[in-house]
């Protein structure tokens, strides 16, 4: 909206009336790359800080409801192998634990059907991609793969762009894609915008994750200002981390995230999901994240539809959590399939 | 566990919240364990059989929860009495052993913390989260870091010379029934003073089960005391003989009836009142985190915080983007239960209240504002209001004016940085401020200008007990927390000084009412008739004819005249009001550097008519050999000033939160200073200076006995660069035109050293706008230990605390 428009809009009133952009159906077209809006951004971190630390506090879920988020939060994850000795055989151990990730005679206790839980997505190198797909026929649960130089993302630019062609050619239907973090560090806003832009388009139908690698981009301003780069750029999802920088997701910097995802529809109607990954080991923190989405951005982000998981262990604990759930008895890591 | 699990996939779909409610049972098996409560007297319950006793309702529900006694006058005494046999002990206790027991008692506020948590809810009606995680835990960070005082306050250097009050009397609000405790015990234990205190009569709960502590810990009987009861048991405690200080919290209109009722009395009073703190918001703030500041500021504890931040003021060009974002959160927020973890904003603290804030909200409506509340409804048991945003509203309206004390914020816009200060100082309050922008030039340039003590920069509502607390104008006086509250009950300790100078050899001369005409010729010295020397006022930097025209003849001890100075009338006073107004922020921003300077020249041209001036001492009454001295001690208490002037610090609290917390001692503006009768030079001098250095400016009433030494110092200022109207001296009848200086609404401060008997009438009319006053009768002022120093420069300041979070 332009500033004329606004001030029609407010009828010579102090305060008009703010009007965001119609919404947008489908996937996230991105749009002109606004450098006002990107060097505007500020964000207080020791705000964001107090929010953050505040805001599991405010709101608990406790009994049946907890065991409906715990296997809501099942339902977000893109269950992750990313080792450097993954082979076809532990990839297809984790396609099975994908397909059913909680025991069936806790799901059938919860009133759920063997089936009616699967994880979001796996995500796998692209060496593995093709296991993988094989491995999740008909199961309608998608492959994504990390790609782009994971995870530094700095192999040479025209490799980083093909690889995201095989991937997609081997069968990934979501690609989750690495950002130069050198491009945000030194504010080389067009170059960020354009990189992205290409892996977009390298993607084709599939989704594409960005990674913004947040641990190495030193502020929360950059982080914001990356992810308005990255929504503009097509992103899909915005994604925290590697999994591989020292700090990963952290709730302040999903909270920054959050924020900028809604400022993004609010301007331009589109939808963008969101992704933290790395270092959510916990049931708890689970439930943490889906209450950050709850109240930033509302229910519509607490589906795989716009929100995931990036992890690996998570499901264990989730799976322990629901069987004491089930049985009132604290629960044992042997007693759950492996993935 | 549950194993009621049918709901999951429904509540897989809609992914609510659910119930969460917190554990009541052994808070309610103690309710239910006394039919009634007692007071706490002399370290025993009292048997509350046959007496007047009132409901504890839990707002929540309207359900009564406990019975409590109102307090009588029998009650009020049995507790001073205890109070006052507890004080000498506990007094003279080492100060470690009284650390000790600070220290248990906030050991057992920690290990019975949930326990006070859900009593706090109960009664009160807030959130469990925020009786949880704030109320509770900085109760106990309040006993021990005041165990910390109690450990040093005999050693420390600038404490050791101080000596507690006695018998405290303490009357704590509603809204932070626990909290408002703790800020007022443990600073008096830790100095050394007995307590009686009331809580209010809506939230006795906590207050009681912290008897019980005091007990279990071995407090000494009779050192805290807790008696019961409404407004009325306030009063008789305020009224108590036996009582040395008072210290509210709650409304400035009974802070106001406080302040008269201790007038004269010589009460030490600390009042912190009502608020209605602005909340300001530039275009470069991070406006995601100004809404959850927001959030903090207004829909903490139902909006029922004196310090909430009830006035957003945002720059215009962000002001829709920011009623957008507050309009979709406040959607979000969630008003009902209060003992359900996952509760925003419980309940109103009682019906009247309740009924209050509708009216108010009301008469916004009628006023032409825009009232927004969201799509959800509050309970209709209970007492609740849905959280409300008030827009197209101007200062002048009643919701913008007027303490709400509920989830109710107003929202105005500005244009420019000055117009913001501007708006966020139109308010007879003080109490606090929150400033949001990302520039720090911006942030550090506001927060000294807005007359609030405390700034929070991109936060609200910070607390802690390293940090004083406190209001400016009419949010009342004094501080709580840190050293600045420490003082609130302490005294200099006076019994190693002698009496103040008697001075048996000093015969004071006196003025008296216009005179007729002497027929007598005055006789001169020399043949020629002297030139007439016509003292006239000093107002604004220029000698000003008295606006009704009249003088006053000034006569020596042997009853010769003299001369003559004006007859000061409220006009005068009004016009020395103004010239005093108009020199203060230039004054309050003179760096301390060049104040020194300008100290020094008054010195310096000082001593340089020193003769002058001892011969005018002389003709005063001044014996032969004190005339010289009381100059030379003069020039002495200048130069003391002006040494002073870059030295006396703030300070940096330490917090626990990342963040600086600045104590700035800033000027409280405008004084009205009655100098002291004797020592006419001296007294002058030592009562303007203090005020003067410290940034403020001054309306001076000068000794009656001896104003000529006061009008002798125009020309002095005048060759000293004293700007216009820092200093004003109005001479005349004392008493009345220190009626007219305590009961202007402009004037900040007032000292009054006059042993007329004048100082009650000071206290009395100053409760209009709330005046620091400072009356001391009589003071050896040749003394630099009991003349000049710390004392003064203390109570020539306040303390703005300035909260600056940090990181990037």
């Amino acid at each position: 909206m332009s500033t004329t428009e606004r001030d029609q809009k407010t009828n010579g009133r102090a305060v008009g009336v703010y009007e965001p952009a119609p919404l947008e159906e489908g996937r996230n077209p991105g749009s002109d790359l606004d450098l006002e809006w990107v060097r505007k951004t500020r964000v207080n971190r020791s705000a964001v800080e107090r929010r953050a630390a505040t805001l599991t506090q405010r709101r608990s879920v406790k009994k049946q409801w907890q065991a409906a988020w715990l296997l809501r939060a099942v339902q977000c994850i893109d269950l992750t192998t990313l080792s450097g000795d993954d082979t076809p055989g532990n990839v297809r151990r984790l396609a099975a634990k994908a397909r059913s990730p909680i025991r069936p005679d806790l799901l059938e206790v919860m009133g759920l059907e063997q089936g009616a839980i699967t994880v979001a997505a796996v995500c796998v190198y692209h060496a593995l991609v093709e296991t993988a797909v094989e491995a999740l026929e008909g199961s309608g649960i998608p492959v994504a793969a990390v790609s782009t130089g994971f995870p530094a993302g700095l192999s040479p630019f025209e490799q980083r762009v093909a690889e995201i062609g095989a991937s997609v050619e081997a069968g990934a239907r979501e690609i989750d894609i690495v950002i130069t973090r050198g491009h945000v560090l030194r504010g080389h806003w067009e170059a960020l915008y354009r990189e992205v832009r290409t892996f977009r388009e390298a993607a084709g139908p599939a989704h594409l994750k960005a990674i913004l690698g947040t641990g190495e981009l030193s502020t929360l301003t950059n982080v914001a200002r990356a992810s308005r780069v990255a929504m503009m750029a097509g992103a899909d999802f915005i994604k925290t981390s590697t999994g591989k920088e020292p700090v990963n997701a952290t709730l302040p910097v999903g909270l920054v995230m959050s924020r900028a995802i809604r400022d993004y529809r609010e301007r331009t109607g589109h939808t963008v999901g969101f992704k933290p990954a790395g270092g959510i080991r916990k049931a708890k923190e689970s439930l943490a994240w889906l209450i950050l989405m709850k109240e930033e951005l509302g229910e519509a982000w607490t589906g795989p539809g716009r929100f995931r998981f990036g992890a690996s262990s998570l499901l264990g604990d989730i799976e322990r959590q629901l069987e004491h759930h089930v049985t009132g008895r604290y629960s044992a890591s042997y007693r759950h399939p492996m993935a | 566990m549950s194993k009621d699990t049918v709901e999951i996939p429904d509540l897989m779909d809609s992914l609510e919240y659910g119930p969460a409610p917190e554990n009541t049972a052994e808070v309610r098996a103690w309710l239910s364990d006394h039919d009634a409560f007692g007071h706490f007297i002399n370290g025993a319950f009292t048997d509350p059989t046959g007496s007047d006793l009132f409901d504890v309702v839990n707002p929540a529900d309207d359900t009564r929860i406990a019975r409590v006694v109102q307090g009588s006058s029998d009650d009020v005494d049995a507790a001073v009495s205890a109070a006052r046999s507890a004080f000498a002990d506990w007094a003279a206790l080492d100060g470690h052993h009284r650390a000790r027991y600070l220290y248990a008692i906030a050991r057992q506020v920690q290990k019975h913390a949930r326990f006070l948590a859900v009593l706090e809810t109960l009664d009160n009606g807030k959130p469990i989260r925020e009786s949880r995680d704030i109320d509770i835990p900085l109760v106990a960070r309040h006993f021990y870091h005041h165990a910390g005082w109690a450990q040093l306050v005999d050693t420390d250097p600038e404490l050791r010379d101080y000596r507690p009050l006695g018998v405290a009397g303490q009357i704590i609000p509603w809204n932070f029934p626990f909290l408002m405790l703790a800020w007022k015990v443990a600073p008096a234990l830790a100095a050394g003073n007995t307590v009686v205190l009331k809580p209010a009569e809506y939230t006795p709960l906590t207050a009681l089960r912290f008897a019980g502590i005091c007990r279990d810990v071995g407090l000494p009987d009779g050192v805290v005391n807790i008696v019961t009861g409404d407004g009325e048991t306030g009063a008789l405690i305020v009224d108590h003989p036996d009582v040395h200080k008072i210290a509210f919290t709650g409304s400035t209109e009974v802070g106001r009836i406080i302040r008269r009722a201790t007038a004269g009395t010589g009460k030490k009073v600390s009042l912190e009142l009502g608020g209605k703190s602005p909340f300001v918001v530039y275009e470069d703030a991070d406006l995601d985190s100004v809404v959850e500041g927001v959030v903090d500021a207004i829909w903490f504890n139902q909006g029922q915080v004196c310090c909430a931040g009830s006035r957003i003021l945002v720059q215009e060009g962000v002001a829709d983007r920011l009623v957008h974002k507050l309009r979709q959160r406040m959607e979000r927020l969630r008003c009902g239960d209060p003992l359900d973890k996952s509760t925003d904003i419980g309940a109103i603290v009682a019906s009247v209240q309740l009924e209050r804030i509708e009216g108010l909200v009301e008469e916004g409506r009628e006023e032409g504002a825009e009232i927004w509340q969201p799509t959800w409804a509050v309970p209709q048991e209970g007492c609740f209001y849905p959280p409300t945003l008030i827009t197209d509203v101007s200062p002048a309206a009643t919701v913008s004016q007027v303490e709400i004390f509920g989830p109710v914020v107003v929202l105005m816009t500005f244009r420019t940085h000055d117009e913001s200060v501007q708006l966020a100082n139109n308010t007879p309050y003080g109490l606090a401020a929150s400033v949001w922008t990302e520039n720090i030039n911006l942030a550090l340039d506001v927060a000294p200008r807005i007359r609030a003590g405390t700034v929070w920069v991109n936060s609200t509502n910070l607390f802690d007990a390293a940090s004083g607390f406190g209001g400016y104008k009419e949010s009342g006086f004094g501080r709580e927390g840190g050293r600045e509250g420490l003082y609130e009950y302490l005294q200099p300790d006076l019994s190693a000084e002698p009496d103040p100078e008697p001075h048996p050899d000093y015969q004071a001369s006196r003025s008296t009412p216009d005179s007729q005409p002497s027929d007598e010729p005055e006789s001169a010295g020399s043949s020629a008739p002297p030139i007439d020397r016509t003292a006239k006022h000093y107002i604004g930097g220029k000698q000003s004819r008295p606006d009704g025209g009249y003088s006053l003849d000034v006569h020596g001890p042997d009853g010769t005249k003299l001369g003559e100075v004006g007859k000061g009338n409220r006009k005068d006073i009004r016009n020395a009001v103004e010239a005093a107004h108009r020199a203060e922020p230039g004054w309050r921003t003179t760096p301390a550097h060049t104040r020194a300077q300008i100290l020094y020249y008054i010195a310096e041209n000082l001593t340089a008519r020193a003769d002058e001036f001892a011969d005018r001492l002389r003709d005063q009454g001044a014996p032969v050999d004190r005339a010289a001295a009381e100059v030379d001690a003069a020039v002495r208490r200048l130069f003391t000033y002006a040494a002073w002037a870059d030295k006396w610090d703030g300070a940096v609290h330490h917090t626990p939160i990342r963040n600086v917390t600045l104590a700035m001692p800033e000027p409280i503006g405008v004084f009205a200073v009655a100098c002291p009768d004797p020592l006419p030079l001296l007294g002058f001098i030592s009562a303007v200076m203090p005020a003067v250095v410290m940034g403020n400016t001054v309306v001076a009433l000068p000794s009656t006995t001896g104003p000529l030494s006061a009008t002798d110092l125009y020309q002095v200022l005048d060759t000293s660069d004293v700007p216009d109207g820092v200093i004003n001296i109005v001479t005349g009848p004392r008493l009345e035109l220190t009626e007219v200086l305590a009961a202007h609404y402009d004037v900040d401060a007032f000292w009054y050293f006059a042993d007329d008997g004048g100082g009650g009438v000071v206290e009395r009319l100053s409760a209009g706008n709330m005046k620091r006053t400072w009356v001391v009768p009589a003071r050896d002022w040749w003394a630099p230990a009991r003349g000049e120093g710390p004392e003064f420069l203390r109570r020539a300041t306040q303390p703005k605390n300035i909260w600056v979070p940090y990181g990037a």
